[in-house]
């Protein structure tokens, strides 16, 4: 199978997967009994979240990976891994925040785990800002690697924040007392669905980004042999 | 159904946000598409006098 066979594989199953969650979210799965409605926010925020981790994840490995051994490619797949990133955990943010309204009363609060997340958030909108404005020198991917793996060191404080800190923000997946918050297996089943819908449309988003950026790579390569031909055949008259 | 305009609003702006960063996926494909025609173009010139005039370079790529 090659890789638009795989990128095509991976739309049709997010379209499937994605129709599934949202009949599971709106006509499956009972509503909390305290939060009401508003908690249905939950079962794609949690998603957002994991690809949001996994995309930064990503972004150190492939850092790692240039760092070490120099190739573009690593330095294109944490650029499509920190792009994607960057848009899962705002929409993240944004869905917490909407939930929080209703729940709260406030749409933000300076709470560990939010805070923390925001300077996530501050650190990968660094790293795309510093990509958008300078050139695609080997000097600014080292920059944006290094970037990428320190802001990643974020990603597991944000996870042991609310076992670490004080925080008002609920810990459902593993609560303090271990276990999970999911008292119906209703409300399991729909986020594993919500999490395999997300991670779809992660992998075919991130797979996309990827190869235009390869693509784009080898266009600068090819462009660049292309000027010296012609300064060649120039100098040969 | 309290709380309903929230979990809408909420949906809504997720599903937006998808639409918009697929949709600047597909605006920069079409860019590429537009470069990668440009330099095939180019290629074909530089061919074209490369087979006008033997001395010049060839760039098979």
């Amino acid at each position: 199978m090659n890789n638009s066979a795989i990128r095509n594989w991976l739309g049709y199953s997010t379209l499937a997967l994605m129709l599934a969650a949202l009949f599971m979210v709106f006509d499956y799965v009972p509503p909390e009994a305290e939060q009401g409605i508003a908690q249905l926010i939950f079962y794609f925020h949690v998603p957002l979240a994991w690809v949001a981790f996994a995309s930064f994840g990503i972004v150190a490995i492939a850092g790692v990976f240039y760092l070490w051994l120099g190739d573009q490619l690593w330095d294109d797949l944490g650029y499509a891994a920190a792009e994607t990133g960057m848009v899962f955990c705002t929409l993240m943010i944004v869905a917490g925040s909407i939930w929080a309204k209703p729940i709260w009363g406030t749409w933000w609060t300076w709470d560990s785990r939010l805070t923390t997340t925001f300077i996530l958030w501050l650190m990968y909108g660094g790293y795309l800002m510093l990509r958008a404005s300078a050139e695609d020198t080997p000097q600014v991917a080292r920059f944006g690697a290094v970037l990428g793996i320190v802001a990643a060191l974020d990603v597991p404080i944000v996870i042991a924040s609310v076992r670490l800190w004080r925080t008002i923000h609920p810990a459902v997946l593993v609560t303090k007392n271990g276990g999970h918050g999911l008292e119906d297996p209703r409300m399991v089943a729909t986020l594993l669905v919500c999490l395999a819908a997300f991670t779809a449309l992660w992998a075919w988003l991130l797979m996309l980004r990827f190869s235009q950026l390869r693509t784009r790579t080898r266009m600068s390569a090819l462009s660049m042999k292309i000027a010296f031909a012609n300064a060649a055949a120039s100098d040969s008259k | 159904m309290e709380h309903l305009g929230y979990l809408f609003a909420a949906y809504s702006i997720i599903f937006a946000v998808i639409f918009l960063y697929v949709m600047f996926i597909w605006r920069r494909q079409t860019a590429l598409d537009a470069e990668l025609r440009t330099l095939e173009a180019r290629m074909a010139a530089l061919n074209e006098r490369s087979a006008a005039s033997p001395s010049e370079p060839r760039t098979d790529i």
